[in-house]
């Protein structure tokens, strides 16, 4: 195909050519963004929490009565909840679960030196410490979330505490082990949280997400204390099959105000797993959704562009492509000069497209903290906007071909 | 001459239908997203009290010791008041009026055998409150200065309450019971009803509490609810010593102690000499404090924000929906430059008529307006069909879960604005071909055809 031809006629349409070309290159600069934004959000939102997700639910309550001992009234709670047909087993835990939104998180060091020097600056910076989320829960905590315990071993009723007690040990996550201890053997070390109570790791767990995503890197800094809680807002964790779990939440509201009922039960709080993370997340979905729409329509919008600039070249040419087609140029040929020429515009836009999604991703660096673009979408980007130029020239490019060459002897 | 213009436009448009229909889409598209999103900044960024704004001021003073690293997480202790710095600015009665305030989440136990106890959020403060924010009352009125030195146990409760509480009754006179974080209920005498009144957004309350949410629904003195240990929303910080259980402030309640921070402060001032007078004394105020050894930073440092300014500096406009918005004016771009580029086409295509035109005697100038109002009338017929596309998308955002999302809708300012940056959107677009068309020779098109 010869291109010096397109290209002269080209030159004589050069604002229009150039407009298009821009057109091409904003939209390759937006959608490739977006996508990078797209792909972000689902990986924040397919996060696993390392818990038996299908098989969780929670309820909370709130005891009203006054002079009640809530540890005495929460195990009396727990053991009518046991009784409810279908529930493997259940825990009572102060407010956090993974992704609901509770967090209590505590500047945590491997010793006290450090601890020392975090407290003299007021500040983590510059010590070994992090700042984990802490959770809590009755003895069984382990197995009703369905953690997976990699070292060590689950708490022994003797270390278990009330309340904010100091606990003497620790399970921590993998990704907090690491932390505190680069070198590995985390496991039988201790770690500290207050000045002069050191805390034994006597196992850790694979994956444990927080309540509240902070950094992507410090999203498994978790550690499980064994504290039993002593306030009146208490959450009940219930394990049951997939299937059972509308129905043993059901169970569980009537179960509680069998055994008390001055406490008050939102029906906010009364949700399975899948509910809690769904919650967590809606915002992202929303926005996955709007983002994707909006490519969508980006890119609906350049392929009218596209496709209602080639219809009007045609028509303006069709004196020309009978012209051509007279004197001796093939259906293919005419087709094919169409497809070349938008080939050639979309290339243009895609130069300068490549160049402005860079720039773009810089900015959107720097006001919104979104992570550099992979190099890998602007080709799949050229890619995408190759294929939707050649699609929408097609209908306009086939009717060109079938301008008969008896149009070249008529006069307009 | 306008007339036959219009009528011109509407034949060249016939004559294309499919061209015209994907012009006015694209602008439409482009129209209706921008506008969606323009809307929602919109309300989450306007007056919360229209008239009253203007003579409110935040007054900030920063007691943090210079140690003192700003967390990670973009809090700032310092946007909140200490019990004691809050007390001195109340009792210097220094501004036209001035209040301290702070929300909290109370359960309330209903006299009512068939009710049962329930939580609501109000705000505990103190007495200038309701008249410095013109807080309208349906019934009596708010507790006076003396009440709050005295620890009075009264509240003001809003009508939806008070009806949902005492339902015909009068309230005025009747207990309600507020519970403690340890549920013991502490009755107060009701003084005062409310009017619906709901600033949008609660620009009063800390910035963590879900300030676009329920509006108030009780009103309760700040000195009972320190006394009572009552809970408190929002973000409570510490910067004390915590190890040193021996300090004399850790001997205070948490509340009182001097290096906690967890009120909101307002004052209001009328002319801006005021303006000037308060913010020097809250410069005095942190010189004296510095040399009592209390503070640390430079008095200077002391500033005096208005509302408007002090709501900018919270930045209650989400990233997401900042991102949003751009990205619908990237879209609304695209979309312009697309119909640029389809109208350069269609008019540079008539070239023969505008030859004709221009040869039979009329102006550039001519050309020009009778282009310009064909981009117009696409103008116009994309804003009306982007209306109903933002109405569309602000229906979709008001199903969203976040708490100013019920609060998306356009006001008859909004709507013209939409039909207004639609036309102009248009002829702009319309400008370059237009100029470009207009600028074709009369005698050489008539000459090639």
């Amino acid at each position: 195909m010869e291109i010096r031809p397109i290209l002269s006629t080209l030159r004589r349409h050069k604002l229009t050519a150039t407009l298009l070309t821009l057109q091409i290159a904003f939209t390759c600069a937006i959608v490739c963004n977006v996508a990078f934004m797209i792909a972000n959000r689902v990986r924040a939102v397919s996060l696993p929490s390392g818990i038996a997700e299908d098989q969780v639910s929670a309820i909370s309550s709130i005891g009203i009565q006054k002079g009640v001992n809530p540890v005495a009234q929460h195990a009396e709670d727990l053991a009518a909840l046991r009784e409810i047909a279908g529930v493997t087993s259940v825990v009572a835990v102060s407010r956090s679960l993974p992704l609901n939104q509770n967090d209590s998180s505590m500047g945590t060091c491997p010793n006290e030196t450090s601890l020392d020097l975090a407290y003299k600056n007021q500040s983590l910076q510059g010590t070994n410490c992090v700042q984990p989320s802490v959770y809590d829960g009755t003895p069984g905590l382990i197995k009703t979330l369905g953690l997976q315990l990699v070292e060590g071993r689950d708490f022994t009723p003797d270390e278990f505490v009330q309340g904010q007690k100091d606990p003497p040990a620790v399970i921590i996550t993998g990704a907090l082990a690491k932390a505190l201890y680069p070198g590995g053997n985390a496991l039988g070390k201790t770690l500290y949280t207050d000045p002069g109570h050191p805390v034994r790791i006597v196992g850790i767990i694979d994956k444990l997400l927080r309540p509240y995503l902070r950094k992507p890197e410090q999203n498994y800094y978790s550690m499980i204390f064994p504290q039993i809680t002593d306030q009146q807002w208490v959450t009940y964790v219930l394990r049951s099959a997939p299937q059972d779990r509308e129905r043993v939440l059901k169970a569980a509201k009537a179960a509680l105000l069998r055994v008390n009922s001055s406490r008050i039960i939102d029906p906010k709080y009364i949700l399975t797993y899948s509910q809690i993370r769904t919650q967590y997340f809606r915002r992202d979905t929303t926005m996955i959704g709007l983002l994707i729409v909006s490519a969508l329509g980006l890119l609906f919008v350049t392929a009218l562009g596209i496709a209602g600039l080639a219809n009007f070249w045609v028509g303006q040419r069709t004196r020309s492509i009978g012209i051509r087609r007279a004197i001796g140029a093939t259906r293919a040929d005419i087709l094919r000069y169409f497809q070349t020429e938008n080939f050639l515009i979309v290339t243009g836009g895609v130069v300068l497209g490549v160049l402005l999604a860079i720039g773009l991703n810089l900015l959107l660096m720097k006001y919104y903290e979104l992570p550099r673009l992979p190099l890998w979408y602007l080709s799949v980007g050229a890619v995408v906007l190759w294929l939707l130029g050649q699609l929408s020239v097609l209908a306009p490019a086939l009717r060109a071909s079938n301008v008969p060459p008896v149009v070249a002897t008529r006069s307009v | 001459m306008f007339g036959y213009y219009i009528d011109l436009a509407l034949r060249s448009l016939k004559r294309t239908p499919v061209l015209t229909g994907l012009m006015v889409l694209a602008i439409g598209l482009g129209i209706g997203a921008s506008m969606t999103m323009l809307t929602v900044l919109h309300v989450m960024t306007q007056d919360p009290l229209p008239g009253r704004s203007a003579h409110l001021y935040y007054p900030h003073i920063n007691p943090l010791p210079l140690t003192y690293k700003q967390p990670e997480s973009g809090e700032t202790p310092d946007d909140n008041f200490t019990w004691p710095d809050a007390m001195a600015l109340l009792h210097a009665h220094r501004a036209v009026r001035q209040a301290a305030m702070a929300g909290g989440h109370l359960m309330v136990s209903p006299q009512r055998t068939d009710l049962q106890p329930f939580y609501v959020s109000g705000h505990y403060t103190t007495a200038d409150f309701f008249a410095m924010f013109g807080v309208p009352f349906e019934q009596d009125s708010g507790w006076t200065a003396a009440d709050d030195q005295a620890g009075a146990r009264v509240a003001v409760l809003s009508e939806a309450l008070a009806r949902k509480l005492f339902g015909s009754e009068n309230p005025i006179g009747q207990t309600v019971q507020f519970a403690d974080p340890k549920n013991v209920l502490h009755g107060f005498r009701v003084v005062g009803v409310t009017r619906d009144w709901a600033p949008k957004p609660q620009f009063y309350a800390d910035k963590t509490s879900s300030i676009f949410n329920e509006p108030d629904q009780f009103f309760l003195p700040l000195s009972v609810a320190a006394g009572l240990d009552l809970q408190v929303d929002g973000n409570q910080f510490g910067w004390g010593d915590a190890s040193d259980p021996n300090s004399p402030q850790a001997k205070l309640p948490w509340k009182q102690q001097p290096t906690n921070s967890w009120l909101q402060f307002w004052v209001q001032l009328d002319t801006p000499a005021q303006a000037r007078a308060y913010r020097q004394f809250l410069v005095d105020y942190s010189a004296d404090q510095k040399e009592l050894g209390r503070f640390q930073r430079p008095p200077t440092d002391a500033k005096l924000y208005t509302l408007m300014d002090w709501l900018a500096r919270e930045n209650l406009v989400p990233d997401d929906v900042r991102l949003q918005m751009w990205l619908a004016l990237g879209f609304l771009f695209v979309c312009m430059l697309n119909i640029v580029a389809l109208l350069l086409a269609k008019f540079l295509r008539r070239s023969g008529e505008i030859s004709v035109r221009r040869a039979m005697g009329a102006r550039k100038r001519d050309i020009f307006v009778q282009l310009g109002i064909e981009s117009a009338l696409i103008g116009v017929a994309g804003g009306l069909l982007g209306l109903a596309i933002a109405q569309l998308g602000l229906w979709t955002v008001r199903q969203r879960p976040d708490a100013y999302a019920h609060l998306a809708a356009m006001n008859p300012s909004m709507l013209a604005a939409t039909v207004a940056l639609a036309i102009v959107a248009s002829v702009l677009a319309g400008l370059l071909p237009a100029w470009r068309a207009c600028r074709i020779p009369p005698a050489l098109q008539l000459k090639t055809q």
